[in-house]
């Protein structure tokens, strides 16, 4: 798998922290096999909206990668439900429903960004980028400070 | 069944494995089921509800979803279980994912259930909604796409009222 340039925290240089919420185990390691790339760190994983939201509570990561479609309570909502209670949360709506009121709902509810699957790993690192805007640095070689 | 409800997710399903398996896909075959769906091997079954109502099933025998998983997760798995299902129900809910966003965009509106793993031959299409299976051939193995799908009566009736409005 391609390696990109390790998008490192700002303000300490630590690497950049998921939470990865899809109610499909496959699509959790995928994503977090992506987010390795990118020199990521795995903070915490949730199967569903509802664990999502203790999740958020106990590791506070830098970046939540949110399914839409699962059971019990679904991605948007839980997104609500986190910006809420911490509005400085950065949540990154990955689906394979990507119409454009979902898009829309899942924006006004405080998620920042949307990606759709399959997720193409380049596309997701410059979504990553994005929504750090100047909380992260890109390091110039892949893997340096590791 | 129109085929204007069927195209998207033959686009959905070959758009997800080329992108997946980095390799082109082939539609093997293609025929018309009025009988209860028999699995070939590993099957997700996702049922949509809205303007558009009924099912999509996935179906790889388990050699392929493990070559399947493989590819997209860029490295070697061993066979399991759970790695078999998990990959035909991300399989399933990606291709119908992407084929209601084709569909919604065309104006009609739906909700989309989480896949479940269709383990009986019992799902019968409805018995005025018969099911197209498409068998697509890709370097991994067969994909199988049964979908039986058509206009809900109710929303179609209040379509036709409004545009006679």
């Amino acid at each position: 798998m391609e390696q990109f340039a390790p998008v490192k925290r700002s303000k300490d240089g630590q690497p950049v922290r998921y939470l990865v919420v899809d109610d499909s185990v496959f699509a959790r390691k995928n994503l977090v096999r992506i987010i390795e790339t990118f020199g990521g760190q795995l903070a915490g994983e949730a199967g569903d909206g509802a664990t999502a939201i203790t999740e958020y509570d106990r590791t506070n990561p830098d970046i939540v990668l949110m399914d839409i479609t699962m059971p019990q309570m679904e991605g948007i909502e839980a997104a609500e439900k986190i910006v809420r209670q911490h509005p400085e949360a950065r949540i990154v709506m990955v689906s394979s429903v990507g119409y454009q009121e979902n898009i829309v709902a899942a924006l006004q509810r405080g998620a920042r960004h949307f990606v759709q699957k399959p997720v193409k790993p380049e596309v997701l690192y410059e979504v990553i980028k994005y929504v750090l805007g100047e909380d992260a640095t890109v390091s110039n070689a892949a893997g340096a400070g590791a | 069944m129109k085929m204007e409800l069927i195209q998207p997710f033959i686009n959905a399903a070959d758009a997800v494995l080329a992108e997946g398996l980095q390799c082109s896909t082939t539609v093997g075959s293609l025929s018309m089921e009025e009988e209860a769906y028999r699995r070939k091997g590993v099957a997700a079954l996702i049922w949509v509800t809205g303007d558009i109502e009924g099912r999509v099933i996935l179906d790889l025998d388990t050699q392929t979803a493990v070559r399947v998983a493989s590819k997209f997760a860029g490295t070697e798995l061993p066979e399991s279980d759970t790695l078999v299902r998990e990959t035909v129900c991300e399989l399933a809910n990606q291709v119908t994912g992407n084929a209601i966003t084709a569909l919604n965009d065309q104006g009609f509106h739906f909700r989309v259930h989480p896949p479940i793993l269709h383990t009986t031959d019992g799902a019968k299409s409805s018995e005025d909604t018969e099911a197209l299976v498409i068998c697509f051939e890709t370097a991994s193995g067969n994909v199988f796409m049964n979908i039986a799908l058509r206009y809900n009566r109710r929303r179609q009736g209040e379509r036709a009222m409004a545009a006679g409005q």
